[in-house]
């Protein structure tokens, strides 16, 4: 079996952001990137279905800071091949991503066809679209998002999923292989791995680097301003030590007859 | 933007959704603004009956196929994408939730149309429309503006009170014709609801939220102490859930429970759209989080910059008292 993981940098929203002297787009200069969080969970999805029933494993990543590492950290954890799309940088948007994508992985020896290709189902960049279902369109595969459970019956080239519903409710699906599935959860955490074993990839190398051919998008959505959230209130900030505001919540409580 | 409004009707285990109707109160708005009619969509099988329910619409398109019974979002994206090259509408609005999720990814696609995503407010303006979308976690928000139509947008739930966009005599229902190719590479089987037995988070009275902030399992010990104390549980963001420190039911938000408590901590919870549509109508909120900056701040009442798990233990410790 093979299997395609996309994964790709987001900015850091741990860090404070701000927003660039154009007044459209975030200032590059205290950014930081992190591997948007849902796709280490389609990259786990992946490595417990190589540990089941064997596969090769190939993680595609768009070039960004800090993706070296997110890669050889996939290498260390498993997979098997690793490859970075170079020209399309972070906030690219999805839609061009998604086209970009669509043209170059073709071109990739050996990428596809992959019984699955596997990608978070969000990221919190995305404003003009998702990739998953973007790049299932263009190749012309089936596509279910939101899923947190696969098995793969690869001799009836079929996958049974778990896609979330909410309130716990989960819905049971049958995909036709190959197939695009956009990744929510696992049935575990991403497996940690040794900063030893994760050197050690740094130390063996092997990233390839493939240049992105443009794809055809459709005109992006404009991005007049961006600004932190007007909100249509804000907090009453209690202060104090951790004593003193539990006091003053539990007056608050009071007053209202909730104690 | 001379074509029609459209919102997609959301129905799902035979009724229809809140957000449906919260956006279909936006589409009222932005079609009386644009002064085109506001069109309802609904795609199912013998589901005509669920149209009663969308008379704040001028319309309902309702389409009938076998391939749409069970909303899957490869047929569902397949028939909407016919219709809509056929009728050519301006906008189609389509709210963000698990049910709407395949759709509202694949529709772009089919359609080749662009996508505004996280749109949380739309006004019209100089006769075309302004979208604001919340990105990042819902630290920045873009103001947007998109071609000519058709523009798919994604509408977050609780855009406006679904009460806004409900009542309105039956409207007239016209059933349609969409010419599309059954996928088929999809198909739906059963659901599994949660298994009974653990706490139903919608029917507490208190609830202390964990998000990551509490930084480990441990601490959730922490909350449950306090929720006994309040008489009431624990309930958690998805990291939390994801971690396995709580299990999925426990889970607030999109993909869980939406909670209307008479109480709700939330601690170390950063506050993003997906987690707030969730808890955002409870009727008192206090948020703990060692980020001012942090999103939750503008959805609760009282906001508090410290520790989550020392404010979670000094504060069972007063309620404790307090009690007696
Ligand atoms: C389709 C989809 C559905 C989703 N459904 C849901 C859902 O149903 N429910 C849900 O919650 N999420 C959902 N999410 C995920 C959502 O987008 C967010 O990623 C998630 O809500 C973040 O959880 P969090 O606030 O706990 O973590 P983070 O966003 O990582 O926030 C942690 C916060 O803790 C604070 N913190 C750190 N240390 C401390 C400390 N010592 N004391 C106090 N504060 C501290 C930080 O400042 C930060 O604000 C969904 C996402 C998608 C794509």
């Amino acid at each position: 079996m093979k299997i395609l993981v996309l994964m790709k940098m987001v900015p850091d929203i741990v860090e404070e952001l701000e927003v660039a002297s154009d007044g459209r787009s975030l200032d590059q200069e205290y950014l930081r990137f992190i591997v948007n969080e849902r796709d280490e969970y389609a990259l786990e999805q992946a490595l417990l279905l190589k540990d089941g029933l064997g596969a090769t494993v190939t993680v595609v990543a768009p070039d960004a800071p800090e993706v070296d590492d997110v890669l050889y950290t996939a290498r260390a954890k498993g997979a098997d091949r690793l490859i970075k799309v170079t020209g399309l940088p972070a906030g690219s948007g999805a839609r061009a991503t998604a086209a970009a994508l669509a043209v170059t992985l073709p071109a990739i020896e050996g990428a596809l066809p992959a019984d699955l290709v596997l990608s978070g189902c969000q990221a919190i960049d995305d404003l003009d679209g998702f990739v998953a279902p973007l790049l299932a369109g263009a190749l012309g595969v089936p596509y279910l998002g939101l899923v947190s459970r696969v098995s793969v019956d690869a001799a009836a080239g079929k996958a049974q999923v778990m896609k979330e519903f909410a309130g716990g409710v989960m819905g049971r699906f049958e995909v036709s292989l190959p197939a695009l599935l956009g990744i929510q959860g696992c049935e575990k955490p991403p497996r940690y791995v040794p900063v030893a074993k994760v050197r050690a990839a740094i130390g063996a190398g092997g990233i390839e680097a493939v240049e992105a051919s443009a794809g055809t998008a459709v005109a992006p959505v404009e991005v007049a301003a961006l600004a932190k959230p007007e909100a249509a209130g804000h907090a009453e900030m209690l202060e104090g030590s951790a004593q003193d505001v539990a006091e003053k919540v539990a007056d608050i409580l009071a007053a209202r007859g909730l104690l | 933007m001379a074509g029609n409004v459209w919102i997609v009707a959301e129905s799902w285990k035979g009724s229809i959704s809140d957000a449906t109707y919260e956006a279909l109160a936006l589409g009222r708005e932005l079609a009386d603004g644009l002064g085109v009619r506001l069109e309802a969509v609904l795609l199912g099988h013998g589901a005509r009956a669920a149209a009663a329910s969308l008379g704040r619409a001028d319309g309902v398109l309702y389409v009938d196929h076998p391939a749409l019974a069970d909303g899957v979002g490869e047929e569902t994206s397949r028939a909407l994408a016919a219709l809509a090259a056929a009728r050519g509408p301006g906008l189609i609005l389509v709210p963000t939730t698990n049910v709407s999720w395949d759709l509202l990814g694949l529709l772009p696609a089919r359609l080749e149309a662009p996508l505004v995503n996280f749109c949380r407010e739309a006004v019209v303006s100089g006769g075309g429309v302004e979208f604001t979308s919340l990105l990042y976690g819902g630290k920045m928000a873009a103001t947007v503006g998109a071609g000519a139509g058709p523009v798919v947008v994604a509408v977050l739930p609780g855009v406006r009170p679904a009460e806004a966009g409900k009542g309105g005599a039956a409207p007239a229902v016209e059933e349609v014709v969409a010419d599309f190719v059954v996928g088929g590479g999809v198909r739906w089987l059963e659901y599994e609801e949660p298994e009974a037995g653990d706490v139903d988070i919608t029917q507490q009275d208190f609830l202390v939220a964990v998000g990551r902030g509490i930084s480990n399992e441990a601490n959730v010990e922490v909350a449950e102490e306090l929720a006994a104390a309040l008489g009431g549980a624990v309930c958690g963001s998805r990291p939390v859930i994801d971690q396995g420190w709580l299990p999925l039911v426990r889970q607030v938000g999109k993909s869980g429970a939406t909670v209307k408590p008479r109480f709700y901590v939330a601690a170390g919870i950063s506050g993003a759209p997906e987690h707030t549509e969730g808890m955002k109508d409870a009727e008192l909120i206090v948020a703990v989080n060692m980020d001012p900056s942090a999103p939750i701040f503008s959805v609760a009442h009282y906001g508090i910059v410290e520790d989550a798990t020392d404010v979670l233990e000094a504060l069972a410790e007063a309620v404790r008292k307090r009690k007696g």
